[in-house]
This record gives structure tokens, sequence and C-alpha cells, in this order.
């Protein structure tokens, strides 16, 4: 009954903000829809003016749709979101129903979405999206491996593509001195990556704030510098080229015999391998997102956030700070080398113009957009972000410019990134694991 | 009592900040089951003390004893492992994470073990955040704030608790259940409380002894009683504040 009611209540609310929503519309549309301004053909330089309701109408109405679409399902507020600025994006960051709807669209979309492009496009056509679904995914990874250093311990990182860095040419370099295979070096780069994190770590994790940023930034350009300097051990500027590409269980993507076509009995095609590729970096980034998503709910993951929220507090409740700043930020650092290993094999040739002070900045700002500690948000900063970095790149000189409004835009309206809810890792529900449901009830002890 | 040896015993601390000395040696006891007050005016040196206990920042001179055991130069998150307890100054609760998050975070040195029970009795001193078991730390009242510390210094079971200043900015009535709470874990569960206060009226009564600290020395010692009907503590920090 009351649950009828208020959303009887919801739906009235809805339907008078979308009008309120048409109206506007419709105000906007008149004048800049409605009516066009033409040159005549054929005669000259004349002007005349064209009226096209049709398009006005078309134009209202969707907005009128969508927008009540949006009210009911997805921003679920009880006083529908008012007109102006803050009425764009839901006040309280997207709420757990549309997080997890969102969630799992967006897995399904992933999964599906070479063999969508193939379907449609043809393996010629789709190529050069598969591609750029593999640069969002690597940025996906490298958010999400940043994430545990800067969302959720809340050590700001400047230099996180030196951990790329170390990650990508460990590879590299492991293959040309040593010719071993992609497979062996994807654990050693990430060990290695997360060894040079303590490294670094060791020394500059009592600085806090903007002092621990400097000295990252600092570590980064140190790595990029050594790279460009130490000409006979990584090429330089040269950089490392003929890096082998992955074998799928030890089946190459090679044209002949006992190559992947061969054995599936498939005709030859290249886009194989992109293909593997995608998969490759879906499941690199999903386990990233496993591992960070179980340690929240473990007590590292826990003292991480505690460490984000309060040192001092962290330090009075007998938690190991400094041991607590190192896992994170070694752990991040592994993420971005296994990252970085999978760049290398994907590229085939690496230099240090690559692992510029760009990219971490590219990182972070993937995740401060997306919402500190928000995994949800990641993906969505990194497709929007890399995604229209590419959709757009015939507009080269206003890249920048596009860039840097969007960025203020969201930082003005959502100040805590696009995703800004946090989900508690731990709560009382009847199949919480050690808790008996009578502490649940209220009113009671 | 005093035949026994203290729990904590801090024998001629001198504290530096830099150059400036805060401490100028301070000798205090803190016995099995007692609860010891510390009262002084501001900047009197009583936060440096109980820090000094914590290991941030050390003693330069002189020495904290913990069960028998030199603690002075121990790092704070290994002497926060031996049975101490502390509800910071400010409280210091995690404002983000919910309060059932900021209880387990109390816990978790100990490794949760006892996580059930003892939130079952730190709902039952402070039924308040029971209540707000979901909500985030940062959107309590400065009282639910102050009783979360105190609950989450808890969680650790500790035999020894360091309580700064849990008054602050609170008041009359939730000091009181702050207080009274206080008092209830000494009696029921035995637990040694070392309690630094401005509210020195509220302090004195409460606690089995008390000391007063003036520019990092201690000036005056005696049972609760006693001190509250000196003159010169009346004088200096109970006039107009008794209530």
């Amino acid at each position: 009954m009351m649950q009828a009611r208020q959303r009887d209540s919801l739906f009235v609310a809805s339907v008078k903000d979308s009008l309120g929503g048409a109206l506007v519309a419709f105000a906007l549309a008149c004048v800049m829809v409605g009516l066009k301004v033409d040159v005549a053909s054929g005669r000259g330089a004349e002007l005349f003016l064209e009226h096209r309701w049709l398009a006005v109408a078309i134009a209202v109405a969707l907005v009128f749709v969508v927008r009540l679409g949006m009210n009911m399902f997805f921003w679920k507020r009880e006083d529908a979101p008012s007109l102006g600025l803050s009425g764009f994006l839901p006040k309280g960051g997207l709420g757990d129903g549309s997080t997890n709807l969102l969630k799992y669209g967006m897995l399904v979309l992933a999964v599906a979405l070479p063999f969508a492009l193939m379907y449609y496009l043809g393996s010629r056509g789709s190529r050069q999206y598969i591609d750029l679904a593999i640069l969002v995914l690597t940025y996906v990874m490298l958010g999400w491996g940043l994430n545990i250093v800067v969302g959720l311990a809340g050590l700001l990182d400047l230099g996180y593509v030196a951990f790329y860095a170390v990650g990508a040419y460990s590879y590299a370099l492991l293959a040309h001195y040593f010719g071993f295979s992609f497979w062996i070096c994807l654990p050693l780069a990430g060990i290695l990556a997360a060894f040079w994190g303590i490294i670094l770590g060791f020394p500059v994790l009592r600085l806090r704030g903007d002092y621990l940023a400097i000295v990252t930034l600092a570590f980064g350009e140190i790595i990029r510098v050594v790279l460009l300097n130490w000409y006979e051990f990584t090429g330089g500027p040269d950089g490392l080229s003929g890096i082998p590409r992955p074998s799928f269980f030890g089946l190459e993507f090679t044209r002949g015999e006992g190559g992947f076509a061969d054995f599936f009995g498939l005709k030859y095609n290249s886009i194989h391998r992109i293909i593997f590729l995608y998969y490759l970096i879906f499941i690199m980034a999903m386990f990233t997102n496993f591992v960070t998503m179980r340690l929240r709910r473990m007590p590292i993951g826990r003292a991480w956030e505690a460490l984000r929220e309060d040192e001092i507090a962290c330090r009075a409740l007998g938690i190991n700070t400094t041991n607590t700043k190192l896992t994170a930020f070694a752990l991040g650092a592994m993420f971005g080398g296994f990252a970085g290993s999978f760049f290398a094999t994907r590229q085939g040739f690496i230099s240090p113009e690559s692992f510029t002070f760009l990219e971490s900045a590219i990182i972070l700002a993937i995740v401060v957009l997306g919402g500190l500690g928000s995994q949800v948000g990641v993906v969505i900063a990194s497709i929007v972000m890399i995604g229209g970095f590419e959709m757009f790149r015939e507009f080269e000189e206003y890249r920048m410019l596009v860039f840097g409004i969007i960025m203020v835009v969201i930082m003005v309206w959502k100040p805590r990134g696009l995703v800004s809810s946090r989900t508690p890792s731990v709560a009382l529900s009847k199949n919480a694991k050690g808790i008996s449901a009578d502490l649940v009830q209220e009113g009671h002890g | 009592m005093s035949a026994q040896q203290p729990l904590l015993s801090i024998r001629g601390v001198e504290t530096f900040y830099g150059k400036i000395q805060a401490l100028h040696g301070v000798d205090l006891d803190v016995y099995d089951g007692e609860i010891v007050t510390l009262i002084g005016a501001n900047g009197a040196g009583k936060s440096t003390l109980m820090m000094t206990v914590c290991g941030t920042p050390q003693a330069r001179n002189g020495s904290v004893t913990y069960c028998g055991e030199d603690i002075t130069y121990k790092p704070t998150f290994e002497i926060m492992r031996t049975g101490i307890a502390q509800s910071p100054e400010g409280r210091r609760i995690f404002p983000r994470m919910t309060v059932l998050e900021n209880l387990m975070m109390g816990g978790m040195v100990a490794g949760n073990e006892h996580f059930e029970e003892d939130l079952r009795r730190a709902f039952e001193l402070f039924p308040r955040l029971k209540e707000r078991q979901q909500q985030r730390g940062g959107t309590l009242s400065g009282g639910e704030q102050q009783m979360l510390a105190i609950a989450r210094a808890l969680m650790s079971r500790p035999r020894l608790l360091l309580l700064d200043e849990p008054s602050l900015g609170l008041a009359p009535i939730i000091v009181s259940q702050i207080f009274e709470a206080i008092a209830e874990l000494n009696r029921a569960d035995g637990l040694t409380v070392f309690l630094v206060e401005q509210n020195a009226y509220h302090a004195l009564k409460l606690a089995h002894r008390g000391y007063v600290m003036v520019n990092g020395t201690i000036t005056m010692t005696g049972t609760g009683k006693e001190l509250l009907s000196r003159e010169e503590v009346k004088a200096a920090y109970l006039e107009g504040g008794a209530h």
C-alpha cells in the first residue's frame, strides 16, 4: 500500500519533471532546430529561412521520454531532479540498484563486444574499434591499479607511469636478452614492478600529501630518463622493437601450419590476434578488479581506507602504517607492471616516449573523475576520456581544450567524481558471516 | 593498592617539541583497576604526556613502563598492541566509514576474534551506536562520535584505556552519559582508565586518584575527593565550573 503510493508519487513527480524538461527543450529547439537559415542554391548568395517542425517535435519527445525513463528507473528519487545545473546528474551518486545494473550491463557488453563488432562491421571494419576497446581496457586496468594507491589508501601518486614502464621494459628486456615468453614474463614483470614500488615506497612513505606527490612525480621522471639514456641496455630513444607476441596456450597467431587458425580449422585472419589481445586485457583487468574488491573486504583493505581517512587514528589503533602503505604501493605497482607488459606485447615496440608524465596525469584524472575508490567510476571515466580522445582525433587542436572543459565541469558538478557513493565493506544482514540476527534488531540492549 | 606494582609507571619524563620543552620530569603511576585523571589548564602538557605514553613524540629523558616492561622507545603501533588502547583527542573517527567499519578497525589488530561479543558489549554501553551502525561516522553528532571513539578503542579488549578529553565540546548531559559509561567499564569489567580532562569537576568526581599539571610538571596529587576539596584546585579549575 505504502509502496504503491510511493511509486505513484514518484511517477507523478517524474512526469512533471519530464514535462518541464520537454518545455525547456522546446524553447531551445524552436530556435536551434526549428529554424534553419540556408543559402538558396542557384541564385547567388540569397538567404532563406526553412522551418523544420517535425525535427522539433522529435527532439522534444526524445527529451521527455528519456528524462522520464531516467527519473523512473535510474535516478529513483522521490523528488525528481529539479531543473537547473544540479539536476543533470543524480545528487547522491548512482544508487545501489542502478550501479549494479550498470556494472552487469557493462560486463555483458564487454564480453560480447568483439563478436558484435565482427558481426556488424566484418573483420576489416571492426579492427579499429577493437583496438580502441583494448586501449580503453588498458586504461581501465591502470585506473584500477592506481585506485588502490590513490582511491583506497589515499596516497597521491603522480608517477604511476613509472611502474607501467618497469612492467613494459621488464618484458621487453627479458624477451630480448633471455628469450622468455610472454606468459613467463607477465608474472615476472608484475613482481619487478612491485619490487620497485617497495624500493620507492620505503624512503618516501613517511611523507604525506603534496610532498609525497612531488617525490613520486620525480621518481616517474627518473625512470623515464634512465630508460632514455642507458643506450646500451634499453636502446635509449630508439626503444626496443621485435617484442614477441603472446601465444594462445602455445599456439602462435601465425599463418600456416601449427598456428592458431590452422589448429582450430579457421581461415587465417589477423583479427584473431586482436580479439585474443582484447580478451587477454579484459581478463587481466577483471583480475585486478576481483583482487581489489576482495581486499577491500579484508582487514588490509579496510586498513587502507582507514589510512586515507585518518593516519593518526590508525596508529592509535595499533596499525603499522608503514607496512600498510607499502602493501598498497606495491600492489598498485604490480598491476601497473602487468598492464605494462601487456602494452609491450601489444605494441611490439616500446620507447621511453610512451611513458611521459602526461600518461600519469591521464590515469590519475581517470581515477579522480571516476570518483576516488569507485571501480565503476574508473570504467566510465576511461571510456569517456580515452574513447573520447580517440573519437575526436580530427579536432586535434581542440582536444586538450575540450578535455580541460570536461574536467572542470565534472569537478564543479560532482566534486567527488562521477560515482561518489561508497559501499560499506561490512553490513549486518542475516547472511553476514559471524554476526547474529539479534544484533540487528532495534531497541534492544 | 599502592603495595603492588603499578600497571603504568611514568618516571622523570621529559618531552620536547624541537627545542621547546613540554614536560619537565613527570612522575605518574596508574595501578591496575584504577581510574586516574590528569587535570590542568590548556597547554599544560596533559595531552603531550598521554601521547608520550603512546610513543609519538617519544620522551627524550625518563621512562614509561607498562606491565613491568619499558615501552619508552617502542614504535606507536607496537605499544598499542600490548593491551593499551586510546581514544585520541578530537575523537578522530573515520568519517567516510560506517560505524560498524569503525568498530571493526578497532579490533583489527587483535584479529576481531571476539568481534560479535565485543560488538554486543559496545552496543550495550552505547545504545545510540547500535541505532547508527550503518551510518557514516562523519554524519554522527559530536557526542555519538565520542562514544564511537571510545567503543572503537574498546574493541581491542585493552587492559588500560587512555582517554584524551572525552568531554570536549559536548553538552553536559552527554558528558554525564559518557562518564557513566567509563565508570561502568571500570566497575563491571575492571578496566583501568587513564583520563586526561579539562572538565575537572566531573573527572575528579569519577576518578579514584587525580594529578594536577601546571606548565609541564605535576603540582598536586591525591584522591579525587581530596583534590575536589582543596582550595587551590577549586580556585583554579572549579570556579564557576561546578554544576
